[in-house]
């Protein structure tokens, strides 16, 4: 009995990492709620907005929460840079399983460079040797803190990924691309950026809901980091799509095709 | 004052939307044909915890409050479940306060982490035929032999009852002539449904067909000594702590369904469209619906404000009676509006409104009739006198 204990415990300590994975994650509005453009179109109307975590870093919470849960990671650090009420959307991280979390504070939401950059500077400070973001937040489709990340770190870099392992010390991906999936294996460390077929995120259960209060929450700031997040972009006005206008019935294909031809002209 | 839920009641919201989310209409609309009880559903709320919601921490609950759990609720009706899905559970989350108040400490180990986990699903047995309200009246009667009880009687709208392991009984101990008040001399029990001694007859209703409503025939049950809760002669003033949280969470329930309701008639009144306009631009179809909002705005203003007294250890009698009230009335009203607006296909099965209709009518009736609400709202707080 303690003899086979003591080979499956060796097996163990032979393959497991005692490895971090950091996660950053976003707080953005929720993605059932139809966005509304402020009045005086300075930005999009945040106030007594549903806001929830962004689908895809819920993507990238579930998968480091699965790395560590088959021993191929000791801790998930979840990271939010923005407004107090991030903490809320780390909360809800920790809820879904996460070890601790980090809150970066800002008065609005920093623009992706600087966000690379306060990650950079907690990932000097943690040693992760996974990062794992999603491939974009869908309020800003920005799809560019990951790859800045990676080359602030000189880290590899795989993005837009629907496949995770690890495999004899490197991290072996499948990312989708235009022309089909494409296999890397990333050697470490490294920063990933999840795609929405990765995996189904889990929902937080009621008990990790309880146990999420009591966990770590660290608090710091952009000066504390000495990070500069002053933006380098100037938002000169926001303005809602067009809406679209009514559409036509047509009688027939010959009808329709003309149409495409001579009115829309596409064909 | 503050109106606002908190981070942790915000993200139990969110935590049971996503859950309630996996079971879709079709889901619900098959349950109430076939009269299958919802097991899938209750399954993934016993996985995610929320059974134990109110249950103290140490039996495996979360130890948290009735606001919670009508966050929960409001939540579970909601998403379209309405009282199929609340019925699978509701009173699973007040239920065993008794055996938390009154039980002994072998009792509450005994009983609870199973009943919190899900392993066991418990019925109530208190009402009878010729005894609803008047409870005084109860005839069910628990004679002591030795070191048992033996129980004979009728009870009646025993919810669950055809696929519950354990049975919380009240029954007679000492007749009612002997008493000084008509609510001693009941005394409770919980124990195992000895289907052999038990007899459980469902009654065909007009809604809510997944979760069954019964009769129960019980023939010399044996109750041993150790499944007493409390004293004897005690059962129904232990009973009397849970009436309040449970009309807190029917008015939570009723408003979760009327809110769906008017979601969905929302969202036909825009789609759906009649002399080249959605018939939405209507006030007439406008007006209800915004009414009916307004409505149920209120009638969860009202429950919260009761949730919270209760929470508060404050009397919340009053406001607990005025939510039940209340939001059952605005939800059995936004349901109506809401088939009226589908017109025809209100009436249709997949539009679903026809399904909410029906089952809305429960919060009206059960636990207790509104007239009964209102004799309370009468005598306790306007000061008249009593009138039955």
């Amino acid at each position: 009995m303690s003899f086979g204990q003591s080979i499956i415990f060796n097996e163990i300590q032979g393959v497991s990492h005692q490895m971090k994975i950091l996660v950053p994650i976003k707080r953005v509005i929720d993605a059932n709620i139809k966005v509304r453009v402020k009045s005086d179109q300075s930005g999009v109307e945040l106030n007594n907005v549903k806001m929830a975590m962004n689908p895809f870093c819920e993507i990238a919470v579930e998968a480091a929460l699965r790395l560590r849960e088959a021993g191929e990671a000791e801790e998930v650090i979840v990271v939010c840079a923005g407004p107090a009420n991030g903490k809320e959307t780390l909360r809800t991280a920790l809820a879904m399983g996460a070890d601790r979390a980090i809150h970066i504070e800002s008065e609005d939401s920093p623009e992706p460079l600087a966000v690379a950059k306060l990650l950079k500077a907690v990932v000097e400070r943690e040693k992760p040797g996974l990062v794992i973001l999603g491939k974009q937040a869908i309020d800003g489709d920005n799809n560019q803190t990951g790859q800045m990340l990676s080359a602030l770190l000189n880290w590899s870099l795989g993005t837009f990924i629907s496949r995770l392992s690890v495999e004899d010390g490197a991290f072996h991906v499948t990312r989708e691309v235009d022309g089909g999936l494409e296999n890397l294996k990333l050697s470490g460390p490294a920063v990933v950026t999840v795609d929405l077929r990765l995996n189904e995120p889990r929902y937080a259960s009621l008990p990790n809901i309880m146990k999420a209060k009591k966990k770590p929450m660290e608090e710091l700031t952009a000066a504390a980091l000495d990070v500069d997040i002053t933006p380098r972009l100037t938002v000169l006005k926001v303005e809602a799509p067009a809406s679209r206008s009514a559409g036509v019935r047509v009688h027939d294909a010959a009808e329709l095709v003309d149409k495409l031809k001579n009115e829309a002209k596409v064909i | 004052m503050d109106f606002a839920l908190t981070e942790h009641q915000r993200s139990i919201d969110e935590s049971v939307r996503r859950v309630c989310a996996q079971f879709e209409d079709a889901y619900w609309l098959d349950h109430d044909r076939s009269g299958d009880f919802p097991i899938e559903f209750r399954q993934a709320m016993t996985e995610g915890g929320w059974l134990g919601i109110a249950m103290p921490e140490r039996y495996g609950g979360a130890g948290l409050g009735i606001t919670e759990a009508a966050v929960l609720m409001h939540a579970v009706t909601n998403s379209g479940g309405a009282m199929s899905a609340a019925s699978t559970m509701h009173i699973n989350i007040f239920g065993p306060h008794p055996i938390v108040v009154y039980g002994d400490e072998v009792q509450r180990e005994r009983w609870l982490p199973p009943l919190i986990a899900g392993k066991e699903i418990a019925c109530f047995a208190v009402t009878e035929p010729d005894a609803g309200l008047d409870t005084g009246s109860l005839t069910t009667q628990a004679r002591l032999e030795g070191d048992h009880y033996v129980v004979r009687g009728r009870k009646i709208w025993t919810s669950t009852a055809q696929v519950a392991d354990r049975v919380m009984l009240l029954a007679r101990t000492s007749p009612r002539e002997a008493q000084g008040s008509s609510v001693d001399g009941l005394t409770l029990f919980y124990t195992r449904l000895d289907r052999d001694r038990i007899s459980v007859r469902e009654i065909d209703k007009m809604g809510r067909k997944a979760v069954d409503s019964n009769e129960l025939f019980i023939d010399d049950l044996i109750v041993p000594m150790e499944d007493r809760i409390g004293e004897e002669g005690k059962g129904f003033r232990y009973l009397l702590d849970g009436l309040n949280p449970e009309r807190i969470l029917i008015a939570a329930e009723a408003v979760g369904i009327g809110r769906n309701a008017v979601d969905r008639a929302a969202r036909y009144a825009r789609d759906r469209v009649v002399f080249g306009r959605p018939i939405g631009q209507n006030q007439a179809i406008q007006h209800p619906l915004a009414r009916s909002w307004a409505e149920l705005e209120a009638g969860w203003l009202l429950a919260l404000k009761a949730a919270w007294a209760y929470d508060a250890g404050q009397p919340s009698g009053a406001a607990a009676n005025a939510a039940k009230y209340f939001a059952s009335e605005v939800a059995f009203t936004a349901c109506e509006r809401a088939v009226m607006t589908h017109g025809g296909m209100g009436y249709a099965k997949e539009f679903q409104v026809e399904r909410l209709l029906r089952e809305v009518l429960i919060p009206r009736i059960a636990p207790v009739s509104q007239e009964m609400v209102l004799c309370y709202l009468a005598e306790r707080v306007l000061d008249l006198p009593r009138s039955y």
